[in-house]
């Protein structure tokens, strides 16, 4: 389990964390929505290791994981897909997925990973001699999971996945994402597409400028007022 | 001009433009990762210079063998330099690093006048390179061959390196994003320390065939070529190893050959490499294989 416990995070003088909380129990998706700015990218971003400006405690397993550089993180099993999708798109399909398996050195597993990548997204093994550049948003979108999923991680974070997709496209991110998790991966997922995401989760957290203001059940959330009422455009 | 004649200007401009782009390919790999324009280049040249001679002299290695140290050396003081003034910086606005490496420059060419003096010493070379070979009217010395095929098998060394190791993947990928680099996984540290041991290796190789062709050492020895070879790396597209090459490539011949088919130039022979700075930063300020990068926000 993922536990995230009174994160502060700062920006030069700006407090973007204001002393959040929540758990990824394993296995399970998990969402956090929320406005433009209301630190959900920030959050994944210091678990990854990225932001070092941070106080608080992350712990993977019961494993103190807050200062570790994202190397380190990726070694241990957490994985981010960054927001806009960020493939590599001067190289091959095939070299973004090795990129992905960057930080092992078991190349049986790592080919092995490769061809289960290509059976959940056969997309890619059609493709996988392209330039990254040359494949479509969803398809760069497939790439930036499947990326990820070669770090043969335990937890895999995304950062706004359906972001600038066409709507059928977005359908299938979120497809994505339950394919993933029937694989047994726990997600973290940060959306702005909160009716999309809160169908998909499992547990939900609503951030708003820096602190988690709403918790429960996907289901709970959608069928809550104020979510509905700020989110949902009821 | 007759066909023998020519036929040595060409072989003339092939070495020097190897040298060149032997260098220029350390500026651009390091600028292709971290935008920085390594300034302290130039000494690593020189130090590569300066240490092969130093194992012939003081610790009478044959020659083979002081040039493998040598370059060996300079990479590791390469890797160093890279460690000590630069990873410092890296979160740093970018002239930080770039005023650091201005100063590594001067603190390695002083450290070379205090070790080597700033006397410049003569170059004994192997009698192997200095022979002159005759082909018809062509005269030509081992080293004019010497230094192209020498700079051809270390260039294909770099290019097996760049597109067919895991390392060179992880350089492919830094030089364009390096942020998701570190959150896929790659050390990102460790394969900029690797650049910094290649480019310099390279530039330690330039340096001694520098000084086997142009026999004399000195603690500044690696301003000009270094500048040069810079204009080289900018004239073919900085962060472009290919550009790199042909740029150093190019700039040989342009030398050469200008003074060959102008004799009354030779005395502004350095100002054609700025010449042609000047002129491609009008033309086509992103060199010729050069792609426009934006600053990302």
């Amino acid at each position: 389990m993922l536990k995230i416990s009174d994160l502060h995070v700062f920006y030069g003088g700006i407090h973007a964390l204001k002393g959040i909380s929540l758990e990824a129990p394993k296995g399970k998706v998990v969402t956090l929505i929320g406005a433009n700015g209301a630190g959900k990218s920030s959050t994944l971003r210091a678990i990854s290791g990225l932001i070092k400006n941070k106080k608080g405690k992350i712990t993977y397993n019961d494993r103190d994981i807050t200062t570790l550089d994202p190397v380190e993180i990726v070694k241990s099993g957490i994985v981010m897909s960054p927001e806009g999708r960020r493939i590599f798109p001067h190289l091959s399909v095939t070299e973004n997925l090795y990129l992905g398996a960057y930080s092992r050195s078991d190349k049986d597993g790592i080919e092995k990973d490769k061809e289960w990548v290509f059976d959940l997204f056969p997309r890619m093994r059609e493709r996988q001699n392209q330039k990254g550049g040359t494949l479509s948003g969803g398809e760069q979108q497939m790439l930036a999971v499947a990326r990820a999923l070669m770090s043969s991680p335990d937890v895999v974070m995304l950062d706004e996945p359906s972001l600038g997709l066409a709507p059928l496209l977005v359908k299938d991110v979120f497809e994505i994402i339950k394919v993933i998790n029937e694989q047994g991966k726990t997600v973290l997922l940060v959306e702005q597409n909160a009716f999309a995401a809160l169908k998909v989760a499992h547990y939900a957290y609503v951030l708003e400028t820096g602190s988690i203001v709403l918790q429960g059940t996907g289901e709970e959330l959608l069928n809550d007022e104020r979510v509905i009422h700020a989110y949902l455009g009821g | 001009m007759n066909l023998a004649t020519f036929i040595q200007h060409f072989l003339n401009s092939l070495t020097l433009g190897s040298l060149y782009a032997l260098i220029a390919i350390g500026y651009t790999m390091v600028y292709g990762i971290l935008r920085l324009i390594n300034f302290a280049h130039s000494e690593i040249f020189m130090l590569g210079a300066y240490l092969v001679f130093w194992g012939i002299t003081l610790f009478h290695l044959p020659w083979p063998l002081a040039m493998v140290a040598s370059v060996i050396v300079v990479a590791a003081i390469g890797i160093m330099v890279d460690r000590i003034a630069y990873r410092p910086l890296r979160d740093a606005p970018r002239i930080s690093a770039l005023i650091s490496a201005i100063g590594v420059s001067f603190f390695l060419q002083n450290v070379a006048i205090v070790f080597f003096q700033a006397i410049p010493r003569q170059v004994y070379r192997p009698a192997w390179l200095e022979n002159p070979m005759l082909w018809g009217d062509v005269r030509v010395l081992p080293l004019t061959l010497f230094v192209p095929v020498l700079s051809l098998l270390l260039m294909l060394g770099l290019v097996y390196i760049v597109y067919h190791t895991k390392a060179g993947l992880g350089m492919r990928a830094i030089s364009k994003d390096i942020e998701t680099s570190y959150l896929m996984g790659v050390s990102v540290n460790k394969v900029i320390a690797l650049t910094f041991g290649i480019g310099s290796a390279l530039a330690a190789a330039s340096g001694i065939m520098w000084a086997l062709r142009y026999p004399q050492l000195q603690p500044i020895m690696g301003t000009i070529p270094g500048f040069k070879a810079f204009i080289a790396a900018v004239f073919g597209g900085i962060g472009s190893i290919q550009g790199a090459v042909i740029g150093g490539v190019a700039l040989g011949f342009i030398e050469i050959m200008t003074v060959a088919f102008f004799p009354d130039l030779a005395g502004y022979r350095d100002a054609f490499a700025f010449v042609l700075l000047i002129g491609i930063l009008l033309v086509k300020p992103t060199g010729l294989l050069g792609v426009k990068t934006e600053d990302k926000v």
